[in-house]
């Protein structure tokens, strides 16, 4: 393995953190890729940038989610707002699901939007009251919520899949979302909420599993 | 199969689909609050600016070209309010909101205590960078924008962002440093 040149290696560090959230074409990828299987230093800063992607999304994801007002605000100012183009309501919502869903995938794409609302963490949904298209909002049922505490957790790029599966089973572990930049997956490590401490215990022992690269605290 | 994609919902925004709205605001809120949230340091105001955001997505998907990614743009709109906001914001308040920030972080006994954990100061450190270097790490780490995307957000040239990335990432490394925990780095 040989070391690459400083001006090489200053240039391809600048791409590291595009890489590590997957941004990058192809090409330059692959660039970025053999020149970390070249150079240690290089590979070695590499683990650094994929450290503080991990912790950035953590701290963003810990910031919460706006409150159900700013939905009822910004609909009741769409409300007042001029119609576009007069539509009946059944014509509308047909329109729109005729697009949304072909005849033959209607279930999947229906759970696919349920999907988006509840990771968005968007727990109001809204009624169509009447054609001249006010809305109204309404909670979404407890039960359909997603209960439990969660972690963003990233695998070490040698762990099989046999691996990750035995270690998910073995922890009781269940696949919520991802992945998402740097390789990270959300979830679920209990099914209630832990308290502070013994999460923060079970996250040190998953991260002492030799197949993780980083583990988190997750809302 | 796959979603519907954000540029076909803003297509029918565009025709006044207000369901199709209802789609891209669940799809999106919550990542342009966080984003605005980190800018302007403020729930309440991050909300009302989230709002205004798509209140002008509904005014303007007429307008939306798809030369950049749907999110892309909503980000653009988000900075520039928030930007402006801030502008209009009394310096005392603001001096006032992360003078309140910084005494939390490091005043907190649970902060004292989560400085023996390398993550826990590692995020402290993240708080701590200007908002520049804040906003450019949450957009390339968080937000998933390439050096383009982050240029067009930014309205800076692609050259910049990437400087300003490895600035961030070296005023980071700095502060953990500081702090005690050295990465060798750079």
């Amino acid at each position: 393995m040989t070391a690459i040149g400083e001006n090489e290696r200053q240039e391809i560090e600048e791409l590291l953190p595009w890489h590590a959230a997957g941004t990058l074409s192809r090409g330059v990828a692959q660039q970025v890729d053999a020149a970390l299987a070249r150079d240690p230093e290089l590979a070695r800063r590499y683990t650094l940038v994929r450290e503080e992607l991990g912790h950035t999304v953590q701290l963003n994801e810990s910031l919460g989610v706006p409150s159900a007002r700013i939905a009822d605000k910004l609909f009741a100012k769409i409300d007042a707002e001029p119609a576009r183009r007069p539509a009946g309501r059944g014509a509308r919502i047909g329109d729109f699901l005729a697009n949304l869903t072909p005849r033959t995938l209607a279930w999947s794409a229906a759970a696919a939007v349920v999907l988006i609302l509840l990771q968005a963490g968007f727990i109001a949904s809204f009624v169509l009251k009447n054609s001249t298209g006010e809305y109204q909002t309404a909670s979404i049922p407890a039960a359909l919520r997603e209960e439990g505490t969660f972690a963003l957790i990233r695998f070490e790029p040698r762990a099989s899949a046999a691996d990750i599966t035995k270690f998910m089973e073995t922890n009781k572990l269940r696949l919520v979302d991802g992945p998402r930049a740097g390789g990270l997956y959300r979830v679920r490590v209990a099914p209630t909420q832990l308290p502070q401490d013994e999460l923060a215990a079970l996250i040190k022992q998953l991260q002492g599993d030799s197949i993780v690269a980083f583990i988190g605290a997750a809302e | 199969m796959q979603p519907v994609s954000d540029e076909v919902l803003i297509g029918r925004i565009a025709k006044g689909d207000r369901l199709a709205m209802q789609v891209l605001f669940a799809r999106h809120h919550v990542r342009v609050y966080r984003f605005v949230l980190r800018l302007v340091r403020g729930e309440a105001m991050a909300e009302d600016l989230t709002s205004e955001v798509f209140l002008d997505v509904w005014r303007q998907a007429g307008k939306f070209e798809g030369r950049s990614a749907a999110s892309t743009w909503m980000l653009s709109i988000a900075r520039f309010k928030a930007l402006s906001a801030l502008r209009r914001k009394p310096e005392e308040e603001l001096d006032d909101e992360t003078a309140g920030t910084i005494a939390d972080q490091s005043d907190d006994p649970e902060s004292a205590l989560a400085k023996k954990d390398k993550g826990a100061v590692l995020r402290q450190c993240l708080e701590a960078l200007s908002a520049e270097h804040r906003e450019i790490i949450d957009l390339v780490y968080y937000h998933e924008k390439s050096v383009e995307e982050v240029a067009g957000i930014v309205d800076i040239p692609e050259a910049t962002v990437k400087t300003r990335m490895f600035y961030a990432r070296k005023k980071l490394s700095e502060l953990l440093k500081q702090r005690g925990i050295d990465r060798g780095w750079p």
